[in-house]
């Protein structure tokens, strides 16, 4: 007898194109059987109206173990990754220390084993301590169970460092993780423009992102490495991606909720929540980081989940962090950025939290495959609800989408054949 | 239009911009001050509209003739005063700006008066504290009560701001004194521009609806008012202009360039002046300076700012 029938849902599966009313089969942890299945199951979940679809991945998480536990730790990050629909989620290594090594890299997937809920998969740095002067140790990061390199939060600023970067990670075949960020036009609180013209706060230009991501698109067609760009912001770089990609580079891009929804608009009131590096850009930027999500030049969409405490969300906008949360609302902000616009339909949106994320991360989730973990989703894609941060299981509270209503929700979660609630 | 300010009621208990007043509340702040400037005047220079009332002068960035100013302001109109100076932000101490702003107000403080380094200080704490805020100059984001004490000094001067032309001279990137004149002049209906290298005049201004040139020479003829920016010493050396010396030949006020303006143009400096750099002895001394109006009208606007939140907070 199987453990689990979703019965009667609509089944999206992108990996094989599949979108089609039909029911899936869990045993011992794996899918059996996707399509008609008849017979009993110890559980049976009606799907009816429903999306099921294979687990979402987010590629981009601030989990801020070790180092900032009153923020976030892996456990709560794991529990909003499943309150949100996500079966795994990458957590990114500028935590304090570091995951700049193997024993940190460990520890990263013992503490997300231990949660048991969401499966937390670690990305290592490119550099040691994040510095950018030397290569962390990638093969043996690689070997304990990291899933790709990044400095993020920083972008590897020596030229020499990141050639030498992309030749090492072209033969580990593993993708390199960049915050495209120039460091010499860095230093400000939000975009540039007539925004913080007004406000007479310091611009991040976009220029900063342009240029480093030139650079390295360079780099990436060179060495013949994988090459992800990590929250993509500005409309120039887009631009920059759909080239590469067309010249055959191995590129890929992710773009975030808050790069798809929000602009530098919202800075006017100097509420820090609006604060995010890289910042909110113009409506050019938003309308065309929309397109490039939907002609394919951006692969992935990615929170950048990045819990900050509320005291230090108190402060003057300038001195306050960087940084915002969506993990546990991002599905409905997908849907409103891209499916509310008719810019994607769900297939579309969903290929860009399973199937291709997956690739990146070289994971063999991402696809309802017999045989495979039972990862799976369960979205209710008409389900009206209100965002309330106070109820997340964050521990953080620094969302730019409090009360904002929003249609979507996942409601079931599976991971390795479990339901998991947070 | 008809003239309202007979029946006008002020309501707002916070100055912490121009960009969210009115033109009427504008216009309005200006008619109190001009009842206030007569009170300078007298022999006993004291009237008790703010009696029992404490105003928090909290200058947590360097200040002297705003702070003055102000205190003076709040001393005629019998208020207490306490004051606060800190050099750079709270945060260097271990806490925050409103933490301490907190702690303050808990001594019973009905007015603040905020110097702060940072933009948006002071509209961060209005929606943080009870008592009224007023910003006393933010980052390089606004200075209220300088703008209104030049549109006051201007509006005595030449009667109106309706279709006047005002230029800007300096460094208007960073400045907060700028940017409160740009929007205090164009809701009254006068024209500016802001004059300056690129370096120094960010293109995205014009969205604050005043233009822009890069040559002092081109806007001379054309202009009623010149508002020179100083140039403050922690620019020098910054990159953003090459030289002193160029600076000065291309953008400072000196008789030969008061030639070619209009006989009766008006020049205003914030100060402090960098006497020789952006203006000469000779025009911040000659007869077309209104520099030290401007500093006896900005006591006049801060009674008037004062008086008027502290009647909102009622």
């Amino acid at each position: 007898m199987n453990d689990i029938l979703i019965q009667n849902g609509r089944v999206i599966d992108p990996a094989c194109g599949t979108d089609e009313i039909a029911d899936v089969a869990i045993a011992k942890g794996k899918i059996v059987k996707v399509g008609k299945v008849a017979g009993k199951a110890k559980e049976v979940i009606d799907a009816k109206g429903k999306i099921v679809c294979p687990g979402l991945i987010d590629i981009h998480v601030h989990c801020r173990e070790p180092g900032h536990e009153e923020e976030e730790t892996i456990a709560t990050s794991a529990a909003g990754a499943v309150a949100g629909g996500f079966t795994t989620i990458c957590a990114m290594p500028n935590t304090h220390p570091p995951q700049d090594n193997e024993t940190a890299i460990q520890y990263v997937l013992q503490r997300g084993a231990e949660a048991g809920l969401a499966r937390v998969l670690p990305v290592g740095c490119i550099t040691k301590a994040r510095e950018g002067a030397e290569l962390a140790e990638m093969g043996l990061m690689l070997e304990a169970g990291a899933v790709a390199f990044s400095d993020d939060g920083d972008g590897v600023a020596s030229t020499s460092v990141m050639y030498r970067a992309l030749q090492y990670a072209g033969m580990l075949n593993v993708a390199l993780m960049q915050h495209c960020q120039d460091g010499d036009l860095s230093g400000g609180a939000m975009n540039s423009g007539a925004v913080a013209v007004r406000l007479g706060l310091r611009g991040i230009a976009s220029a900063g992102e342009e240029l480093m991501l030139q650079r390295d698109l360079v780099l990436a067609e060179r060495t013949g490495a994988r090459y992800h760009v990590q929250h993509v912001s500005s409309a120039w770089s887009v631009e920059l991606i759909r080239q590469a990609k067309a010249r055959g580079v191995r590129v890929t891009a992710e773009a975030t909720p808050h790069h798809l929804l929000l602009t530098d608009a919202s800075c006017a009131s100097f509420d820090p929540v609006y604060k995010v590096n890289p910042p909110l850009r113009s409506a050019t930027d938003v309308e065309a980081l929309r397109a490039g999500v939907a002609d394919g030049t951006i692969d992935c969409l990615a929170t950048d989940h990045a819990p900050q405490s509320d005291e230090e969300k108190e402060l003057e906008f300038a001195l306050a962090p960087f940084g915002m949360i969506s993990l546990e609302c991002a599905v409905a902000l997908y849907a409103k950025a891209l499916i509310d616009t008719n810019l994607l339909d769900w297939p579309g949106v969903i290929a860009k939290m399973t199937v291709n994320p997956a690739r990146v991360i070289r994971a063999d989730s991402g696809a309802l495959a017999v045989g495979a973990d039972a990862d799976i989703t369960i979205i209710d894609p008409k389900k009206r609800w209100t965002v309330q941060a106070e109820k997340f299981q964050s521990k953080s509270r620094n969302c730019p989408y409090e009360g904002w209503k929003l249609k979507g929700k996942p409601i079931t979660t599976i991971v390795g054949g479990e339901v998991k609630k947070p | 239009m008809t003239k309202t300010t007979g029946e006008f009621i002020w309501k707002r208990k916070h100055l912490v911009g121009l960009d969210e007043l009115s033109a009427e509340e504008i216009t309005y702040i200006l008619d109190t001050a001009e009842s206030f400037r007569e009170v300078s005047t007298r022999s006993i220079k004291k009237v008790p509209a703010l009696r029992g009332k404490v105003v928090g002068l909290l200058f947590f960035e360097d200040s002297t003739r705003t702070r003055m100013s102000f205190e003076l302001a709040a001393s005629r109109l019998s208020a207490d005063t306490v004051l606060l100076t800190s050099k750079g932000s709270s945060v260097t101490k271990g806490e925050t700006t409103l933490d301490t702003v907190r702690n303050v107000e808990a001594m019973g403080v009905d007015i603040f008066v905020i110097r702060h380094s940072q933009s948006g200080a002071p509209h961060m704490l209005a929606k943080q504290v009870s008592a009224s805020i007023v910003n006393a100059g933010d980052g390089s984001h606004e200075h209220p009560t300088q703008a209104l004490l030049d549109i006051f000094t201007i509006r005595r001067r030449l009667g109106g701001l309706s279709g006047l032309r005002v230029a800007i001279v300096g460094d208007i990137a960073h400045s907060r004194v700028a940017r409160s004149n740009i929007i205090g002049l164009r809701k009254l209906g006068a024209e500016v521009v802001v004059v300056g290298p690129p370096t120094l005049v960010p293109a995205a201004i014009t969205a604050m609806g005043c233009e822009i040139s890069h040559s002092l020479d081109d806007v001379l003829a054309e202009v009623d008012v010149i508002n020179m920016l100083r140039i403050q010493f922690e620019r020098f050396g910054s990159g953003l202009f090459p030289s002193v010396r160029e600076y000065s030949r291309l953008y400072g006020l000196n008789s030969e360039r008061m030639a070619r303006c209009r006989k009766d143009v008006l020049i205003m400096h914030p100060g402090p002046m960098n006497r020789g750099v952006e203006i000469t002895s000779e025009v911040a001394d000659g007869p077309n300076n209104c520099i030290l109006r401007q500093v006896t009208n900005g006591l006049a606007i801060r009674m008037a700012v004062l008086y008027l939140v502290s009647q909102a907070a009622k």
